[in-house]
Order: C-alpha cells, then sequence, then structure tokens
C-alpha cells in the first residue's frame, strides 16, 4: 500500500510525463486508414509526430488544424473545416480523428456544433466517421489521453446489436501495451477459439510492416465496420485499468458485460486471464498455456537469486508502473521509488512506500542507491549520473530498436521480461575483491584491542 | 459530450482579473497583462455573465483590436523579422506581400513541420551552459525534450528539459506566480550562468507577459534571465530561429566582454554542432590561428554569446535562419560577414578562404592567406586520397535529395564533386538565391522539385528512378518501404558530414548505403509471392 504524493515543484525537470492530446492520437493511430488531426498549432503535431516516428521508427500519419494567433481568437472552425476538406480530399481516409490541443481548449470552442455545421457545408463529408475528443494538454496525461480516445470511439460509432456475433469478443488494450503484447494476448484468446476485436489495434497499424503501396494514412488497425460490430461481441475484456472507462461506456451502450484485468504480465494475472477466457468459451485451458506456464514457474525459479532484495526505482503512467513494479515486487525486489505521470486508483494499491505524480528528476533524487532504473529513453541521462543500469521500458524508447516488438504480457512475455531483467542484474553483479571486506575500523586501529590480544 | 465552452477559463480569467471596461473583451483577453502593468489605477472589475456575450464580442470587434494586444509588442518583432534588408528575396516584395512574411499561409490538414517555437529551441538550445525554462503546459517540453543532435565539450544541463507544465489553474489565474518560482527554483538547484525562457501559445494567450517576469527574476536573482517570445501560432521554425536571433540580439549579445581579443576572432553564425560537426571544422581554424570567439550557437557557453561583439569578422551558415543576426552585428558593431557552407571539398575550401580574407582585411597579418592555402591544399589533397576510391563504387548512382535551403546547393555540388548523379533535388524551402546557385549546378530545371508529395516521392523509387534518397528523419519510410537505400541529412542525423572530413564520411555512409548486402534479399519476393521489385531483376546490387 503506497501514499500518493504529487510534486509541489513549480518547475518540471526533465518530464516523465507526456501529453494528452498525443497519447489520444496514438490510440487514433491504430485505426485503419485513419488521419489523426491536432486541433492546435503546427508545432503541437510536429513535436508529436517526431515522438512517434522515433519511437516506432515508422511513417506516422498525423495532420494538424495549423491555427496561427488570429485564428485562435476568432475560432478555429474554420481551419477545421478547412483540414477535413483538404485531409478528405488528398488522403481519402477511412475515419478521421480530431484532438484538441490546450491552445484551443483555452478559447474553448464547440466542435460538437461546429462539426454539424461542417458536415452540413460540405456534403461529402456526411458520413464520413469524424471522432473528436477533449484533449487539454494542460490537464491529465498520455494515457489519458488514450483512454478517452477510445471511450469516444466508442461513443461515436459503437451501437448495440440485434444479434451476437458468436465466439467475438472485444479487446480493449491500455496505451502501455506494445505491438507484440496485443498480438500475444490475440493469440490467448483466438487458443480458446473465440475471435477478439481488438480497439485500437497498433499491432496491425505500427508493427513495422512494408505495405504494398504507398498510404497517406495508417497503414493497419481496426476498420470502421470491425468497431461498429462490435455491439455483437458476447463479453469485452479490458487490459489496464485506464480502459475501464471505455468498457464502462460499451456496456452502457451495449449491455455487453465487461472484465479489467489491471495487468498481464504476472503469474496469477495470467492464470486469472486464462481461467477467464476458459470460462467464457467453455474450453479447457489449452496444452501450450500449460506449458508456457511451467516455463514461467521454472524462469522464477532460475531468476529469484539475482532479483530478491534489488532495489528498484521505476517512473512509468500509472498502468505499466503497476504492471511493471508488481511483477518486480512479486520477484522480490524492492520498489524503493516510483514515479508516475498521472492519477489512477492503483497506485495506493502499489507494493511501496509512496508513488509520487512527479518528474524524471524526482525519480533520480530517490533513485540514489538503487540497483536498477526503470523508465522510458529520458532515463537515460540520469542513469548515467547515477551509474545505475537503466531498463527502457515505456513510450519514448527511441535509442534502442525494436521497441513495438517487445513483450512482457502472458507467461511467455513475463518469462521473458523477468530473464531480461535478472539479466541486467547478473551483467552489474558486484564480485567481491581482496579488499571487498574490511574489519570495522575499530579492530584495525585500535590498540586497546590489540592490546588486549597481546596482554590477555 | 461537452456543449459550448468544456473549460471556464476565458469567463473565469476575465472575472478573477481587473479588466478595463473600455476595451473590447477580446483585446483585454489577449492583452489583459499589459494593460495590468501599464496603468493599473484606471481599472476597474467588469465581470461578463456569460461566455457567448463574449463570443459575440469577439466576433464583432474583429481582428484590428489584436493588434494592440500583447501579441502587439511581438508582432513588431515578427514584422522586423519579415522585413529583411539583408535577405534579397525580402527586398524584392512590396510592402503587402512582405508583411505576409517569408513562408506560405499553412494549409490546414496539408501542413508539415514545427512551429516558432520549436525553431526557437533549435537554435538557442544548443547554448550548452544555460538551463532553457519552457513556459506552457506538457507538449510543448515533456513530447519533445533531449530529442536534438547537438553536441556538448562540457556543460550538459542544456540537455535537461525544464517546464512550468501549467495547470487549469494557471491558466484561470495566471502562469507569472509560477515561472517566476520556476526561474528561483532552477537557479538555486543548477545555478546556470543563465536562464532562457520560452514563451509558448497558451501562456501568451492567457497573457502572462514573461519579459516582465525576466526582468524580475534578473533583478532579484542577479544573473541573466532571457525572454524569448516565441509562441508558436506566431509562424513557422523559419521565422522561431530569426525571433531566437532577435532575442540574443537584445538581451545577450554585447552585454559581456571577452577575456582577451586576438586578430583572429570570429563568430559562426547559424551553426549547431549537430552530430559534433563544429568539431570537424575546428581543427582547421586552431591551426590557422582563427578563434571561434563565439558560435551561435553551437556547443557555446553564455560568455562567449554574450561577449561575440568583439569579433573582428563572421561567417553565416545556415542560409536565412540568422540573417538577422549577423546583418544587426554588422551594423551595430561593424563586424563583416559573409554566407558560406562547410558542406563539400570545395564549399569548405571557399569559405575558409572568405574567412581569411575578411580577418585580413579587419587587420590580421597578411600571411594568414598564405597559410590557408597552404592547408587548403593539403587537405583537399589528403580528402581526395581518400575519396577517389569511391569515383567508381558511385558511376551510375543516382541520387534524389530532399533537404531544405542551403543544403540544397552545397550538398548538390559536395555529390557531384565525386561523382554522384542528382536527379532531383528540393527547392521548396530555397531562397531565391539558393536556387540559382542549384541551376548553376543541375543545370535542368526538371531537377528542381519545388514540392515532391510523398507518394510520389514512393513511386520515383519503388521505380528505381534513383538509387538512394538522402533527406530528413520524416521522409526516411517513405525510401525504406520502397526498398531502397535512404541517409539522414538533416538535423536528428547521428554523422557529422561538415568540412573535408565530413565530406569523407558523407561518401562512407553513402556508400554503406548502397552497397549493404540487405537489398538482395530484401527486394526478392516471398517465394509465395509473384510481385518483383523492380530492382531485383536487374541483378544490382
Amino acid at each position: 500500500m503506497a501514499t500518493v504524493s504529487v510534486s509541489k515543484k513549480a518547475c518540471s525537470v526533465n518530464p516523465l510525463k507526456m501529453s494528452q492530446p498525443i497519447g489520444g492520437t496514438l490510440a487514433f493511430l491504430g485505426l485503419a486508414n485513419c488521419m489523426p488531426i491536432l486541433h492546435g498549432t503546427q508545432g503541437c503535431t510536429a513535436f508529436g509526430l517526431v515522438l512517434f516516428v522515433r519511437h516506432f521508427r515508422e511513417a506516422i500519419p498525423l495532420q494538424t488544424t495549423a491555427m496561427n494567433e488570429v485564428t485562435t481568437i476568432m475560432g478555429g472552425m474554420d481551419n477545421v473545416e478547412q483540414a477535413l476538406v483538404n485531409i478528405y480530399k488528398r488522403a481519402k481516409p477511412e475515419i478521421i480523428g480530431l484532438c484538441t490541443t490546450g491552445l484551443t481548449e483555452t478559447r474553448g470552442e464547440d466542435i460538437h456544433g461546429d462539426l454539424k455545421l461542417i458536415r452540413k457545408r460540405n456534403p461529402e463529408l456526411a458520413n464520413l466517421p469524424i471522432v473528436f475528443v477533449n484533449t487539454p494538454d494542460f490537464k491529465d496525461a498520455f494515457q489519458d489521453g488514450w483512454s478517452k480516445t477510445v471511450t469516444r470511439i466508442i461513443e461515436e460509432l459503437v451501437t448495440k446489436a440485434t444479434e451476437t456475433i458468436p465466439g467475438q469478443v472485444n479487446l480493449l488494450p491500455g496505451s502501455h501495451l506494445t505491438a507484440a503484447d496485443i498480438e500475444e494476448i490475440v493469440e490467448m484468446i483466438a487458443a480458446f477459439g473465440l475471435t477478439a476485436v481488438v480497439l485500437p489495434d497498433l499491432s496491425g497499424s505500427l508493427d513495422g510492416h512494408i505495405p504494398e503501396q504507398f498510404s497517406p494514412t495508417t497503414i493497419g488497425g481496426t476498420t470502421v465496420d470491425e468497431i461498429r460490430g462490435m455491439g455483437g461481441s458476447l463479453a469485452t475484456i479490458a487490459i489496464g485499468q485506464q480502459m475501464e472507462r471505455a468498457a464502462l461506456e460499451l456496456e452502457m451502450r451495449t449491455g455487453i458485460s465487461y472484465t479489467v484485468f489491471d495487468r498481464l504480465t504476472g503469474l496469477d494475472a495470467n492464470d486469472r486471464f486464462l481461467m477467464h477466457l476458459s470460462g467464457l468459451s467453455g474450453k479447457p485451458v489449452p496444452l501450450k498455456y500449460r506449458r508456457q506456464r511451467s516455463q514461467l514457474v521454472d524462469a522464477m525459479l532460475d531468476s529469484h537469486f539475482f532479483c530478491g532484495g534489488k532495489k528498484v526505482a521505476i517512473g512509468a503512467e500509472p498502468d505499466l508502473l503497476w504492471a511493471l513494479g508488481s511483477l518486480l515486487a512479486e520477484m522480490g525486489c524492492e520498489i524503493s521509488a516510483a514515479v508516475t505521470t498521472t492519477q489512477s486508483p492503483l497506485l495506493e494499491k502499489m507494493p511501496c512506500d509512496e508513488v509520487l505524480i512527479g518528474d524524471l528528476e524526482d525519480l533520480e533524487l530517490r533513485a540514489k542507491g538503487c540497483d536498477l532504473l526503470v523508465t522510458h529513453s529520458h532515463g537515460r541521462q540520469a542513469s548515467e549520473r547515477l551509474g545505475i543500469p537503466l531498463f527502457r521500458a515505456g513510450l519514448p524508447c527511441f535509442d534502442r530498436l525494436g521497441a513495438n516488438h517487445k513483450l512482457s504480457v502472458g507467461y511467455r512475455g513475463t518469462r521473458d521480461l523477468i530473464f531480461q531483467v535478472g539479466n541486467v542484474f547478473l551483467e552489474h553483479t558486484h564480485e567481491g575483491t581482496p579488499d571487498s571486506w574490511p574489519l570495522p575500523d575499530i579492530a584495525m586501529n585500535n590498540s586497546s584491542v590489540r592490546g588486549e590480544l597481546v596482554e590477555p | 459530450m461537452l456543449g459550448f465552452v468544456p473549460y471556464p477559463s476565458l469567463h473565469a480569467h476575465l472575472n478573477l482579473h481587473h479588466t478595463c471596461a473600455d476595451y473590447c473583451p477580446a483585446c483585454l483577453f489577449v492583452g489583459f497583462a499589459t494593460q495590468l502593468h501599464r496603468q493599473p489605477s484606471h481599472l476597474q472589475t467588469i465581470s461578463y455573465p456569460n461566455y457567448s456575450g463574449l463570443a459575440q464580442c469577439l466576433l464583432n470587434t474583429g481582428t484590428h483590436h489584436l493588434e494592440r494586444s500583447i501579441v502587439a509588442g511581438l508582432n513588431i518583432k515578427v514584422q522586423e523579422a519579415f522585413s529583411e534588408p539583408g535577405c534579397d528575396k525580402n527586398l524584392a516584395k512590396d510592402e503587402k506581400e512582405r508583411k505576409k512574411g517569408c513562408t506560405k499561409q499553412l494549409v490546414p490538414g496539408a501542413a508539415a513541420g514545427g512551429c516558432a517555437f520549436d525553431g526557437a529551441k533549435i537554435a538557442l538550445q544548443p547554448i550548452t551552459d544555460v538551463a532553457h525554462i519552457v513556459h506552457g503546459p506538457i507538449s510543448c517540453e515533456g513530447n519533445g525534450w533531449d530529442n536534438r543532435g547537438s553536441k556538448s565539450s562540457g556543460p550538459m544541463i542544456y540537455r535537461t528539459g525544464f517546464t512550468t507544465d501549467i495547470s487549469e489553474n494557471d491558466i484561470v489565474y495566471g502562469g507569472e506566480k509560477r515561472l517566476y518560482r520556476a526561474i528561483r527554483e532552477v537557479i538555486e538547484k543548477y545555478d546556470p550562468p543563465a536562464v532562457f525562457v520560452y514563451q509558448t501559445c497558451i501562456t501568451a494567450l492567457i497573457g502572462d507577459e514573461i519579459e516582465a517576469v525576466c526582468k524580475a527574476a534578473k533583478e532579484k536573482f542577479g544573473k541573466p534571465v532571457i525572454p524569448v517570445n516565441v509562441p508558436g501560432f506566431v509562424g513557422s521554425k523559419n521565422l522561431g530561429n530569426k525571433l531566437a536571433g532577435e532575442a540574443l540580439l537584445d538581451y545577450v549579445i554585447g552585454t559581456e566582454e571577452p577575456e582577451t581579443t586576438t586578430p583572429y576572432d570570429i563568430n559562426i553564425i547559424g551553426e549547431y554542432n549537430l552530430a559534433g560537426e563544429m568539431w570537424q571544422i575546428k581543427p582547421l581554424l586552431d591551426h590557422l590561428g582563427i578563434r571561434v570567439l563565439a558560435c551561435i550557437s553551437g556547443d557555446a557557453r553564455y560568455h562567449e554569446v554574450a561577449s561575440s561583439h568583439r569579433a573582428k569578422a563572421a561567417m553565416m551558415v545556415c542560409s536565412r535562419a540568422m540573417i538577422n543576426v549577423a546583418r544587426k552585428m554588422e551594423e551595430r558593431y561593424g563586424i563583416p560577414y559573409f554566407e558560406g557552407s562547410f558542406y563539400g571539398i570545395s564549399d569548405t575550401s571557399d569559405s575558409l578562404r572568405q574567412l581569411a580574407k575578411l580577418l585580413v582585411q579587419r587587420g590580421a597579418p597578411e600571411d594568414l592567406l598564405a597559410r590557408t592555402e597552404i592547408l587548403i591544399r593539403r587537405e583537399e589533397a589528403r580528402a581526395w586520397e581518400r575519396l577517389n576510391g569511391y569515383r567508381k563504387r558511385f558511376e551510375g548512382k543516382r541520387v534524389l535529395l530532399f533537404t531544405g535551403g542551403v543544403k540544397s546547393w552545397s550538398v548538390v555540388s559536395a555529390l557531384q564533386e565525386v561523382g554522384l548523379e542528382i536527379i532531383g533535388t528540393s527547392v521548396k524551402k530555397s531562397t531565391e538565391e539558393d536556387k540559382e546557385r542549384v541551376r548553376q549546378l543541375v543545370s535542368d530545371e526538371a531537377h528542381m522539385l519545388d514540392d515532391l508529395r510523398p507518394a510520389e516521392m514512393y513511386k520515383m523509387l519503388k521505380e528505381a528512378r534513383a538509387d538512394i534518397m538522402l533527406s530528413g528523419g520524416r521522409s526516411q519510410f517513405v525510401a525504406l518501404k520502397a526498398r531502397m537505400p535512404w541517409l539522414d541529412i538533416n538535423q536528428e542525423r547521428h554523422h557529422a558530414y561538415a568540412g573535408y572530413e565530413g565530406m569523407v564520411t558523407l561518401v562512407q555512409e553513402i556508400d554503406k548505403a548502397l552497397y549493404n548486402p540487405i537489398w538482395a534479399q530484401v527486394r526478392k519476393p516471398a517465394p509465395w509471392e509473384s510481385e518483383i521489385h523492380p530492382l531485383s531483376l536487374e541483378g544490382r546490387n
């Protein structure tokens, strides 16, 4: 159980947090043939774009309403209209996602009303799905933007179905999951004879594949038809606490009941998940996973020597912090410092004394004397200064390859993760030297002690 | 969902702040901070009962009021930046055209590139020993800090991300106090020789007056605190570069004195030491006894920039990005400058010659000219010795070059020097003068591409009309997804390409990209597919 506190500093130093609008954008990037737009200046888009390009090493379709100081004051409806019309003309997307920014939120725009008017004025847009989300960047963080966006997509597109599609389940993955994670979960679900509709599906769009043709929009992901069909699923599975909001919205609209798995990293967590799938499908857990479970147990046995008692400092968004922190604690590590970006009901359940909503400076101060630093690539400077190895987790990861193919869910993902972390500990084992075990000063220098020995 | 006014900020703002009833809420809203500071006694409280009233007023009063707003002070700066006597392209325009600025109006839904704030950060962050505080919401710094390849030979504080990360409360109550406290925290914890404060859109919009905060902080803490007034919405990256230059001219350059001066002191303006490129040039200058008094701003220290007004000559590197700095330093301090490039063998040699010439004109001993020629001869020979081996390997290889401004011609000539054929170069961001230079080099208008859309770029590569593309990070996937070699020559590049050494590196990198063994395999269709890549048939590498 942890006390949750919020940093009181006026100046955030080395931010851990990224903004809500680009979290929302990333969710849109998991839809097929989609073009996300940030309703702000071109810089709002440029920074997000560069961040994603460096992390995913993929082309990122992302546009801007290109607001300037006059349109900001006078209202951005004309810019939204022009952006929608231009994008429709040039890129022919199947769906457009529009995230607001702090700039347009400070003025306060009635985008809902504006969109109605815009659709009326431009008949070609009348039937184009356009989902807008309010994501001011002076509030909340990346994962909030992601979950709000998924919720809004559901609000706009999902309706109650008249009949259920046999074996179909909805999967709502949180922003902390990679393409590899999503693939793994989908495969686990499929092993029970179920089919998952994933919303949003980064494993289709940003998994680094080569499309047949050049596309100005996303090159894979959830299609609009698939989203519309979600109302016919037999159940909803949400991964990460952040997705409860979206799952709840889905239940309220369609009556489909949901289950939230706050993490799929760890033995217990996956046991529960597989039993849930077994219950949903009425099928026993496949042999493959019995084998994988056994491998994970073996991995835990092999690795616990190196993890036990190790002090770890973690900086991550709440759901990732929870997944990694819980696993490491289960492996015997001590979570000495935990810093996160935004509020979540999981924070107070963390297996450590304090969780701070703060920045990487806070983490660096608290990480002194730790054995491992776990955070995104921006932790590299702190790691160097502290002389503590950095285990990269979360977005952005711009100084390592294959960020989106890192697997850390399922028995198999947990097994690999434990090995990776264990290897870092192994590599940094302190080996003894002749001077490693000196006697206390008092024994060496105190003549009275020596005196006693000479004259008993 | 949310109806009108999802955030009460505007309304609350007007209620919470004393505002002058004579003015329309639009300009009060934008400019209240200015009003507050100027005439506190005339102020009286008014409140606007509802937002739609305000919206109505906004619509009725139009933009003329905006000119009196806080952005007004900035507008003067922007107009100044747009009227650049040092820029011939600008001089050719009439008054009205000039007001529109250098860049084309951005098209919503079809725009790419950074904002003015981004540009200012690019230009100033390479000053390595100062703290750069971004006053704005988390997007402006949180999404993009420590993401540039500007190298430092010493201090690392420039790579620390400082931001006020303003919250909803700051928007309602104003963010000036938070900014002031942030400056204090940074000075107490990190003690830099100076602090740079960057204005962003939202804090400009709510009327935070960063100049006043910086002035107060400077007086209180006894350290230079430099306001960089570049909210992103005033324009493009290029404008941001210029406004950053203005901040240096207004608050930094000429405020300190160098310990010593020599007849060989120069400034290099618009060089950001990406991937350490300055360090490929510095040994050449060191050998000649030329001292870089200040590089503005690559690997610079605050003190160097502050005392750069004592240089004898200057070289302007990045085309138009900081022309205002070069020109105004010539006007104010009589420092002559020339525009040059360190990309390519002959351009590097020309630049060294020009530097020597300017210094001799300013009184340096004449033997510098001869010594420069000797160095050039020796270094050119040493470079060619290493480059000649590539000529054969580059025979018939075609390059699609996609970059901006100065690089469109300086890199063209550099690549031609080693025998590569340029089948296209972008001139979108180039000035008339840049274009003229390209024209002389490629002799074919068709090779000058004004605006190549990614789909067209992809087609050119897919059809193997080029063997390699050289461009910035954003377009890399257009080449890679067409399974064609690509090399990064923009700001995120990992290799240094300046001077003679840099040219050798560039050629090595191009060769590595062209002849990497992966191409044969990655272009081969899967055994169960029939689609055949054009190059896999020809059996070319």
